[in-house]
């Protein structure tokens, strides 16, 4: 990876390495009597860690300038190398706590061990750390691909895998420390936000200097998707996150907003970042990597860009329905449905775009498992997003808030959906960026997909079921009025669901494990295919230096 | 002219109406131009052309 590094991007990067472990030190200092000054500690560590690796290579020869013409590809590996370690780690955490919820003495008496401090571990490690690094690494190669146009600088590609996966790993530690804004999917503490709102920039930065450098003159539909991913999500986690903290040595912060206005900034947050993140990021994978693999080009481009318009203009209304029968004014959970509603006509011309590219290459989804997994993707979403807009309705919503029926909802969206075409994408994307022929195992891929299928459907039944004796439940009065059950009645008539639901995620688990178990054996795989594209990128700024060329 | 609840609400009803709804008929406008029919197909194919990939 250093090798690929001219001596004026080591020094950079030195520098860069150099102000993280300052950074560090200075955040274990003020943080010493506080959960915080691990944090500060963890960071230092890395930053010398990074700065021990530049240096071991830092006198290594310089790289030969012709590369310099190639795509760049190396973040992109270790992107997808980390996404498959979040999703194992991401997903043995889920089912732990699957399995707590069952056995819900098995903690060991030890607080890192309770589900409150688990659960986010779990939420936290899919969504970002095998989510967001997936559609991190897939960016870089679509935005280069589709601009045909190297990545605009050697060094900020890194410092954004980098510094989200330190973000990642500050998040579930502290989870597990007890640290937590106590605002779902977003629990990280004031200074874990201020840095990874530093490294989203860098993104948004390297993402449109990279276009603007394009060979194409038309922007290709996915990026608009990936595009609104980053800008959104940065909005998002901004406002969101405004906090005092009680001092700068204390990881402890208090949100700015209060009472009804903090639920609601927290759920217009919570409800984007399913749209934003676990969405349009997710589509803009679907728009490139489903017509590559089957071969032919998106049904309707067209509709591709009115859904786009479509999902972006009516999601970021919709977040108030999660606050349904509570003090949110009435008429703002209207608007919350309202919208929601209205979004199941962009959901289904997306979901109904990517079926119908098929239509005509139904033989290859049938021989190829990749295929398959992007196009159960397409059902799920299209399934999900139809049983997201009938939750939103009130009057439904008030027999499945609170209930099982909203987290099997949540994962037909995050095991059908987001974790599905992240798979196909995987399988579609490692043979290229490794330069081998194929996968290691087609038949694991096969094994993989029906592990994560009939894993999704055991889940998804299980958690419907549970949610819905759940809500009747709740609700059964007896003839004097009178509750018909007390809440642990509810709670003990789950159990035959909660093992349902965490052997189904066994299951996903497994195929998980297969997949990284396929991605590292093809990484292994000889190289066959040395890769010349016919019209080769422009090159990035920033040649090497004079030393290395007089050598050639 | 104070701004309470009242004129923010009114705002959005009115302004914030139109300049999304242009904003959408724009883009929806733009989409269906006939003439960048070949420019759309073009940018479909665009990506199936590089054999890597």
């Amino acid at each position: 990876m250093i090798s690929q590094l001219t001596k004026t991007e080591r020094e950079t990067a030195l520098f860069l390495t150099a102000l993280l472990t300052l950074s560090g030190l200075t955040l274990g200092l003020l943080g010493r009597n506080d959960l915080l000054g691990y944090h500060g500690a963890l960071l230092a560590v890395a930053g010398m860690s990074l700065t021990f690796l530049l240096i071991k290579d830092y006198y290594k020869p310089e790289p030969d300038p012709d590369n310099r013409a190639k795509y760049y590809d190396d973040p992109i590996k270790v992107g997808l190398v980390l996404a498959l370690v979040w999703a194992v780690i991401g997903m043995i955490v889920g089912d732990w706590v699957a399995w707590l919820l069952v056995f819900p003495e098995a903690t060991f008496d030890a607080g890192w061990a309770s589900f409150g401090r688990l659960r986010p571990v779990h939420t936290s490690g899919v969504i970002f750390g095998f989510g967001g690094n997936a559609l991190i690494a897939t960016s870089f190669h679509v935005m280069q691909r589709t601009s045909r146009a190297r990545l605009a600088d050697n060094i900020s590609p890194w410092v954004v895998v980098v510094g989200f996966n330190l973000f990642c790993l500050m998040a579930a530690t502290g989870y597990l420390m007890g640290i937590t804004a106590s605002k779902e999917y977003a629990e990280p503490e004031w200074y874990a936000d201020i840095f990874l709102t530093i490294i989203w920039v860098v993104y948004l930065v390297l993402y449109l200097r990279t276009l603007a450098r394009r060979e194409e003159p038309h922007i290709y539909v996915a990026n608009w998707y990936y595009l609104s991913f980053v800008i959104v999500v940065a909005m998002l986690h901004i406002l969101n996150n405004l906090a005092i903290p009680i001092s700068l040595g204390h990881a402890k912060s208090y949100s700015l907003f209060s009472g009804v206005q903090d639920a609601m900034i927290q759920w217009w947050y919570g409800h984007n970042a399913v749209a934003f993140f676990l969405t349009t990021g997710f589509l803009g994978m679907m728009y490139y990597y489903l017509p590559k693999r089957a071969g032919r080009p998106i049904f309707s481009y067209r509709l591709s860009i009115i859904s786009f318009w479509g999902i972006v203009f009516l999601y970021m209304w919709a977040g108030s329905h999660h606050l349904h029968y509570t003090a949110l004014p009435h008429w703002v959970q209207t608007l919350g449905m309202t919208f929601s509603i209205m979004l199941l006509v962009p959901s289904w011309a997306s979901a109904g775009n990517a079926l119908l590219t098929l239509n005509g290459a139904w033989g290859k989804v049938r021989d190829d498992a990749t295929l398959r997994f992007m196009m159960v993707a397409a059902v799920f979403y299209g399934l999900s997003t139809f049983e997201g807009s009938f939750m939103a309705i009130r009057p439904v919503n008030s027999l499945s808030h609170y209930t099982d029926w909203t987290v099997g909802h949540v994962h037909s969206g995050a095991l059908g959906w987001v974790a599905m075409i992240t798979f196909g994408s995987i399988y579609t994307l490692t043979p290229w960026i490794w330069r081998k022929e194929r996968m290691y195992s087609n038949k694991l891929i096969e094994l993989h997909f029906w592990l994560a299928l009939v894993g999704t459907m055991i889940y998804v039944f299980a958690m419907w079921n549970s949610g819905i004796i759940q809500g009747l439940m709740w609700r059964a009065y007896n003839t004097d009025g009178t509750l018909a059950y007390s809440f642990i009645d509810s709670v003990a008539a789950m159990k035959p669901y909660y093992v349902a639901r965490a052997i189904g995620g066994l299951m996903f688990l497994a195929g998980a494990i297969v997949c990284a178990y396929n991605v590292w054996k093809t990484a292994k795989l000889p190289t066959v295919t040395e890769y010349t594209p016919d019209k080769p990128p422009l090159p990035a700024r920033g040649r090497p230096s004079a030393a290395a060329q007089a050598a050639e | 002219m104070t701004i309470d609840h009242e004129t923010l609400t009114a705002f959005a009803k009115t302004y914030g109406l139109i300049y999304m709804m242009i904003v959408f008929f724009g883009a929806v406008v733009y989409a269906l131009w006939p003439s960048n029919q070949s420019k759309f197909d073009r940018a479909a194919n665009s990506i199936l052309e590089q054999d890597e990939d």
